[in-house]
């Protein structure tokens, strides 16, 4: 059971799989941290991205990998609106409202794919899914690879975005002191639309790097949408390297889990760590603030 | 005052004769309509009145139609007897729940989450352990006899959840009356102020968890003798919470009859998309399309609706 390899194999599989979780945890980060807001509805629009890159290939046969730059164009495209004509009239008062009326989104959202869709398993037959690549002892799947590197690409680009441009800056300004910002003269409605656009983008990224190894189904957001709290959550709520450090972590996480606990149990590990960390340490590893 | 108590009585005899008149299916509609607005009223008590807004509410509903079902099945339990041990641990998950999340000083969203996180551990573990018989689910063996807790007529499993229904609207009603509701309200509004007017707002809490998660088990115990099996998915899945949320949600949270008018209007909504798939072919898939609308609604009433569709009757202050 505890043969070196198969554990090998086990840590590098999560890996793996957490490069695509740190890019759904920053957007979800990027979107508490500048505007204040948990949006639930974050695992069900990522379910949309995955079922525009399916359709994208299936009707104009557009490679997932080639798909990046439109999907993410989409993806901003649909949050910066999304923001402006529902969102963002909301966004001021209790934070449970927001809560309901993401989770309401959320609701729409899965019912119109499985309405319109159909609840049919939808996978993408790329020419190379069948290609493995030797790592020591373990057999890696080559999409799974290429995502992960393109994952990380894209995270280190994001954050150099918001290190070096003036929208970068003025999206840091907000987060830190909205009164302030707004003094100086940024327009802060606009960057909370542009941060929780750029939020989406990410999910749309996260999307065409998923989908040549994964599936999606109407109900695919469920399964995302604890995973990428509880990431959020064990990095801190708003931090980005929290995210980074917290996608990795739990990518392990669930694969050692499910090697080790089996196919059911071994998903208690992601609810267990998001409640102990909620209960001991709800600031997380590396969030400022309570 | 007067017109609102004939109003209440008119309604209940309304109630009470409906299921003579009408054709069994009907009968069927009406125990649902009292026994989502039953659970819709535990999720209210917790959510509404005391604004601890929960993601994850089946958690209690799961644990109860488990605990009377493992006794019932496992050790030859009189369901009747199994009722208020169920209805009792529901009360212990919603003590043990409270005392952990309020003991961390979680509120607002986290505190939703973490219900929502509660219910999904008690889903994987009712899915792995052996005796839940995983993902199998459990059967309780059809003995259609009144000592048994099952009913031939169906008219009396109506008359049960009438009943119950009747109890959760006593109990929200001496909310309103009690000091007891009166402070739950307090912290709702403001639980900073509410400390420093002197309530022990960790305590209070601890007392309105148990409380909702009681009458939320015994309507898991409930739901188990009337359809005489429950899995992991249907008795810990995200749909319930969602359900019980939504009816008080829409209704109107922190009202008496906010679940019982939520209740009522799901249910309506459901047949019309019902009628309505039968009429257009195209849609004949037809519980997207119904909670499609339920998604829609919860958004237009957290945004213009504070006090639900509660609020277009009565005219009052409106809640923050």
């Amino acid at each position: 059971m505890l043969d070196p390899a198969f554990l090998l194999a086990g840590v590098l599989n999560g890996l793996l799989a957490g490069g695509i979780y740190v890019l759904v945890a920053v957007g979800l980060t990027l979107i508490y941290g500048v505007l204040h807001i948990i949006n639930f509805a974050h695992g069900s629009l990522l379910m949309l991205a995955m079922y525009a890159v399916f359709w994208l290939w299936r009707l104009a046969g557009i490679d997932p990998y080639a798909a990046l730059p439109l999907v993410i164009a989409g993806s901003f495209a649909f949050g910066f609106v999304l923001y402006r004509l529902l969102i963002g009239r909301y966004n001021h008062g209790r934070d449970e409202n927001i809560l309901l009326i993401t989770l309401g989104l959320s609701i729409v959202f899965d019912n119109a794919a499985l309405l319109f869709f159909g609840g049919n398993t939808q996978t993408i037959d790329v020419p190379y899914a069948g290609t493995f690549v030797e790592l020591g002892a373990a057999f890696l799947p080559l999409p799974k690879i290429i995502s992960f590197v393109a994952a990380l690409i894209l995270c280190a680009a994001l954050a150099l975005y918001m290190a070096l441009s003036d929208t970068g800056k003025a999206i840091r300004a907000v987060a830190k002191e909205r009164q302030g910002a707004r003094l100086v003269g940024i327009d802060v409605e606009t960057v909370f639309a542009v941060s929780y656009g750029i939020g989406i983008a990410c999910l749309g990224a996260a999307a065409c790097l998923l989908m040549p190894t994964y599936y999606v189904t109407p109900s695919s957001g469920h399964a995302f949408v604890l995973v990428a709290f509880t990431i959020v959550v064990l990095g801190g709520m708003g931090s980005f390297v929290g995210a980074a450090v917290g996608g990795l972590v739990i990518g392990i996480t669930e694969s050692l889990g499910g090697l080790f606990l089996g196919e059911q149990l071994g998903q208690i590990g992601i609810s267990l760590i998001f409640i102990l960390i909620l209960l001991l340490k709800p600031t997380g590893l590396f969030g400022s603030k309570a | 005052m007067t017109r609102a108590a004939l109003l209440c009585a008119a309604g209940l005899a309304a109630a009470i004769v409906y299921p003579l008149l009408v054709p069994n299916y009907l009968v069927n509609i009406g125990m649902l309509v009292f026994f989502t607005a039953f659970i819709g009223q535990s999720w209210n008590i917790a959510g509404g009145f005391a604004g601890q807004t929960s993601f994850g509410h089946v958690v209690f509903f799961g644990t109860g139609a488990y605990t009377s079902t493992i006794l019932q099945v496992t050790y030859g339990w009189n369901p009747w007897l199994a009722w208020p041990v169920a209805t009792a641990m529901g009360g212990v998950v919603g003590w043990m729940i409270a005392v952990l999340s309020f003991r961390a000083g979680l509120r607002g969203s986290y505190f939703a989450l973490i219900t929502l996180a509660f219910a999904e551990v008690f889903r994987i573990l009712a899915n792995s352990v052996p005796f839940t018989k995983g993902g199998l689910g459990m059967l309780i063996k059809a003995d259609q006899r009144p000592i048994n807790f099952q009913f031939k007529d169906p008219i009396w499993i109506y008359y049960l959840a009438l009943l119950l229904c009747l109890v959760s609207v006593a109990i929200a009603w001496h909310l309103t009356r009690s000091r007891f509701g009166a402070r739950l309200v307090a912290i709702r509004e403001n639980e900073d102020a509410a400390r420093a007017l002197g309530i022990d707002v960790f305590a209070e809490k601890v007392k309105v968890l148990p409380l909702s998660g009681a009458m939320c088990a015994a309507g898991g115990t409930f739901y188990a003798q009337k359809y005489l099996y429950i899995d992991p998915s249907i008795a810990f899945g995200v749909d319930k919470s969602v359900e019980m949320l939504l009816v008080s949600m829409v209704g109107g949270a922190g009202t008496i009859f906010g679940p019982l008018i939520g209740s009522f209007t799901l249910m309506g909504i459901n047949e019309a998309t019902r009628w309505l798939a039968s009429v257009v072919p195209a849609l004949k898939n037809v519980q997207p399309l119904s909670l499609i609308v339920y998604g829609i609604m919860l958004v237009l009433i957290v945004a213009r609706l504070p006090n639900g569709l509660m609020g277009l009757f009565r005219r009052g202050p409106a809640r923050a």
